[in-house]
């Protein structure tokens, strides 16, 4: 496509972003002109936008693949789904922030303006179609995250979460960016097709190569979070704001992979023997680290950011077996995953008040005694995340791990589900705490009814895509593997 | 009256629905709950009567079939069906949950609802695993009866139920998941979840071990077979009474279930290899497990140890086979030992219910489960002396009661393979009679022990229906168990020939 010629009409494959980009602009602006207690229409501006651009995603061709802006930007049907599933979740998200927000006095339209940006980040990341373009998107989407998790001011810890993440994560932006450049030294490329050719072609040892390999998975990793990377991660979780956690611990772990996607699995896909071996450390410490240390927490929000570790290591299980079938097991389990995470922060917000966080794993107990339907909802969120069946979160374990068995990992499968054991304790924890101990404080449930409704839905949900899931996991498989 | 279309998902659903309704039933209502809860369990036991009136006994083939396809791309689908393994089962399971409900009636007083749809629902999951056909279906299920039976006994348990029901939920949630990795392996050699494509596949010597070994860890925690018994003495004592009974009368026969569906057919060569493993583990659950029941003071830790003493038979029933047929030449022999193996399940069904529900109705009453706690129970309760010495006796297999009938077979088809197995296993003769009749002595006969006994009441209208019913059950099939051989003949016979087929390549 010549650039000389290129027309708006040409461009319908990043009216997405471009429309998310405006809207978040234009909320900047009307929300300046709003009265304090007109906030809430930014809120229905920011999901008004977010089903705009669902509507524009989903009016797109399902193309199989392509190509635009010389290559940096691609559209294919893993685009196609992630994407429509970020809006949900962002759009998730903010409706169980609202509340939360208000009671904080944080009710600004900074957090819906910054929701739209590390949305765009998100966007531009699954769409990467070069290494600058992953570049940017990840840039994009940290820098909103960091000013997002001190988006409380008056908090002294979110602050310091804050500068510990925004650090440790220029750190990690580096290094991506050393690893970038390596690579494009080594190829002198940065378009993700033409390195595929590349990197499958070279048939020797190609050290260059593999050094900026090493670089980009370390970059890869601590945006996923997993170990040893992951040290920002309970942080960060702990330390924000929750609804920022709730928003961090969804939508962006999509990016997170996209990000091995493009980078990995089809930008070096032809040296998947190398990075095979580095995501089996990582995936394997993840698993451990996250599940052994989760044990140990008596905060819920730091147990569920463990929690979230472990569930990288799996992930990443996925992505290493590098097959359609693993990668589309790991997409069903990124997707499903953040369900449940979103859902398990909402719980945390639905239990909060004024002066109270309930982040204490001792402040669910007698959760039954008081609303024995949010227990309910709560064991499913738990149930879920242990992996147990009948809900989806079995199958997203049952998945990765058929991936893994197929290439002939048996040992790695048995250390998988060993750790998930492990794992099943903490989240037992939490119900044992609802369900068999007396509750310590007469706290009621005020949230509004229609979070109690979405809350339920999300609940539900784990359970109906437990009991059937067939659909899903066709559309993870066609994303991945078109045609 | 006719038996409706798809009558094993209505077995399945009906109690998983019920539950749920019950569950939406508030606390205050309690009465119209659990109407509810045991309308929904007797229509169950209704279906599984229809069940057991048409099931065509002439044939080892699956029956009650049904098959929609449920996950496309694994080629798993929702595949009901039951033969002569798991009809005699799944007619227990119906029959146990009703009584459970009444034995709970009133007894209950924390969120009374819960647990009423609490075992509503682990009926229907139950049913559901030992009509699966499908192996993730059947995984689902299995999976899923953790999570009533955790609540259960971590809400209504006793004092240390937090340790027991955490304990109970990670070994058993551990065998399983290795039992999982077992499972997606053949379905990599398969490309499907369907049993019967399972019980076709070639494997080497070498995968069979693996997978058995896999199984093995599932279905021996569950049985539970010495070593990994731990769990059961501490889940069975601090369970409510009802959590008891069907952790004893139900999930307890998953194990030898297990061991009848996969781990047999689907590793025969592997399971041949590795009969001496079984057989040893089961003849010391027999023994010093008999032992160790002998020094119990708890009445529920006695018999959670006579449990795992008596499944240990079911064990040994499952897996003399092979003996019988180097010992004999004849493959008559080997299916008397599945016989005796299924029999005992049933039987030990029943005894061990009806036990946990005796010890729940002098705990109720005192609140004390230490036999020093009783003696001469006897001389105010005489009704429930009765009762509680017809079962003791069928525990210790006495001629004329259920208990008999089961290990009377595994020690005759044990005979035939070794006179050693046959002379350890008859000491459970001696050792049962020994804790048993021991426990009956202390704690029911001799003179009033304390004021406690002095006060007793005799057994209400519900007790002694519960218990009635369970004691002509455990007549009845001790004295006429020939409907229910009838029943699993053609199905064990099938499942003799598979033992003795090859799995290995050719």
């Amino acid at each position: 496509m010549n650039a000389m010629t290129m027309h708006w009409a040409d461009l319908w494959p990043v009216y997405p972003e471009a429309f998310v980009l405006a809207a978040a602009c234009v909320i900047l602006m009307v929300d300046l002109a709003l009265p304090r207690s007109y906030r809430r229409l930014t809120e229905l501006l920011a999901i008004l936008a977010l089903v705009g651009a669902s509507w524009l995603t989903a009016q797109q061709e399902y193309t199989p693949h392509l190509s635009l802006l010389h290559g940096f930007f691609v559209l294919d049907p893993m685009a196609h789904v992630l994407k429509l599933f970020a809006y949900a979740l962002v759009a998730l998200a903010f409706f169980y922030s609202r509340e939360y927000l208000e009671r904080l006095n944080l009710m600004r339209g900074e957090y819906y303006m910054l929701g739209l940006t590390a949305l765009l980040g998100i966007m531009v990341i699954i769409s990467a179609g070069s290494l600058l373009t992953v570049y940017i998107g990840v840039e994009l989407l940290a820098l909103s995250q960091y000013a997002m998790v001190a988006f409380n001011r008056e908090s002294g810890v979110a602050a310091e979460s804050a500068m510990k993440y925004f650090v440790l994560g220029a750190v990690a932006s580096g290094i991506l960016l050393y690893g970038i450049s390596i690579i494009y030294g080594v190829t002198g490329t940065f378009a993700l097709e033409p390195l595929t050719h590349i990197v499958t072609q070279s048939t020797a040892q190609n050290v260059g190569l593999l050094f900026g390999l090493a670089f980009i998975v370390v970059g890869i990793a601590f945006k996923f979070g997993a170990v040893p990377f992951h040290m920002w991660i309970p942080d960060v979780y702990h330390g924000a704001p929750t609804c920022v956690t709730l928003f961090i611990s969804s939508a962006p772990k999509l990016a997170a992979f996209a990000l091995a996607m493009r980078v990995l699995a089809e930008g070096l896909g032809g040296a998947n023997v190398a990075w095979q071996q580095m995501l089996i450390v990582l995936s394997i410490g993840s698993m451990g680290i996250g599940n052994i240390v989760a044990i140990a927490q008596t905060n819920l929000k730091r147990m569920l950011a463990y929690s979230a570790i472990s569930h990288v290591g799996f992930i990443l299980l996925g992505i290493l077996a590098a097959t359609p079938e693993g990668y589309s097991a790991a997409m069903f389990y990124t997707l499903t995953y953040t369900l449940m995470a979103i859902g398990s922060f909402g719980v945390i917000l639905l239990l909060a008040d004024r002066g109270f966080e309930a982040d204490s794993i001792d402040d669910y107990k007698g959760l039954n005694d008081k609303s024995p339907w949010f227990a309910l909802m709560m064991l499913f969120f738990m149930f879920s995340t242990a992996g147990v069946p009948p809900f989806v979160g079995f199958f997203a374990k049952l998945y990765v791990i058929q991936a893994v068995l197929h290439v002939n990992m048996a040992w790695l499968a048995v250390v998988a589900v060993l750790f998930s054991v492990i794992g099943a304790f903490y989240y037992l924890r939490i119900i044992k705490v609802m369900y068999f101990d007396k509750s310590a404080d007469g706290r009621t449930i005020h949230a509004n009814l229609g979070f109690r409704i979405m809350l339920s839905v999300n609940a539900i949900a784990l359970l109906l895509l437990g009991i059937y899931n067939g659909r899903l996991l066709d559309v993870c498989i066609r994303a991945i593997h078109p045609g | 009256m006719i038996a409706p279309a798809y009558l094993l998902s209505w077995l399945t659903w009906l109690p998983v629905a019920g539950g749920a309704v019950v569950l939406a039933v508030s606390d205050k209502r309690v009465s119209l709950g659990r109407w509810l809860a045991l309308l929904v369990s007797l229509a169950t036991f209704a279906l599984a009567c229809l069940l057991w009136r048409d099931f065509d006994r002439t044939t080892a083939a699956m029956q009650f079939v049904e098959r929609v396809q449920w996950i496309a791309t694994l080629h798993s689908d929702y595949y009901l069906g039951v033969d002569g393994i798991s009809m005699p089962l799944i007619l227990l399971t119906a029959f146990m949950t009703p009584l459970v409900i009444i034995a709970g009636w009133t007894v209950i007083e924390k969120r009374p609802t819960q647990y009423f749809a609490a075992f509503l629902i682990l009926e229907g999951l139950m049913i559901g695993v030992f009509s699966a056909l499908d192996a993730l279906l059947f995984y689902v299920l299995w999976e899923a009866m953790l999570i009533p039976m955790f609540l259960i006994i971590g809400v209504w348990g006793g004092a240390r139920r937090v340790y027991a029901t955490l304990k109970f939920f990670l070994f058993t949630f551990l065998g399983s998941v290795l039992m999982l990795v077992a499972l997606i392996y053949l379905y990599l050699q398969t490309h499907t979840y369907d049993l019967a494509s399972f019980y076709s596949v070639r494997l080497t010597l070498q995968e069979q071990i693996f997978i058995f070994l896999a199984f093995l860890a599932a279905f021996a925690v569950k049985v539970p077979m010495w070593p990994v018994h731990t769990w059961l003495p501490d889940a069975h004592v601090e369970a409510p009474t009802g959590g008891s009974v069907i952790l004893a009368a139900i999930m307890l026969k998953m194990g030898g279930y297990g061991f009848l569906r996969f781990s047999l057919p689907i590793t025969p060569d592997a399971s041949r290899e590795l009969d001496w493993l079984i057989i040893g583990l089961s003849l010391i659950a027999v023994t010093y497990i008999g032992f160790v029941a002998l020094v119990q003071q708890d009445m529920k830790k006695l018999i959670a140890y006579s449990s795992i003493a008596h499944m240990g038979f079911v064990t040994l029933g499952a897996f003399i086979a092979w003996d019988i047929y180097a010992a004999t030449g004849n493959l008559s022999g080997a299916a008397m030992g599945l016989d005796g193996a299924m029999v005992q399940m049933v039987s030990h069904g029943l005894i061990s219910g009806a036990l946990f529900l005796c010890v729940g109705v002098l705990y109720d009453r005192v609140h004390s489960r230490e036999v020093s706690a009783y003696g001469g129970v006897i001389n105010t309760m005489p009704i429930f002396g009765a009762f509680m010495v017809l079962f003791a006796l069928a525990n210790a297999g006495l001629p004329g009661t259920s208990g008999f009938v089961g290990e009377f077979l595994v020690i005759l088809s044990s005979f035939k393979a070794n006179f050693w197995y046959a002379f350890i296993a008859g000491t459970i003769m001696i050792l049962g009679a020994a804790y048993t009749l021991w426990l009956v002595k202390r704690v029911i006969f001799g003179a009033v022990a304390n004021d406690n006994v002095a006060k007793l009441t005799d057994l209400n209208g519900r007790e002694f229906l519960v218990l009635g019913v369970l004691a002509v059950g455990v007549l009845v099939l001790g004295l006429w168990p020939a409907p229910l051989l009838d029943v699993m003949r053609e199905t064990l016979r099938h499942l003799v020939g598979e033992l003795m087929t090859s799995k290995l390549p050719v």
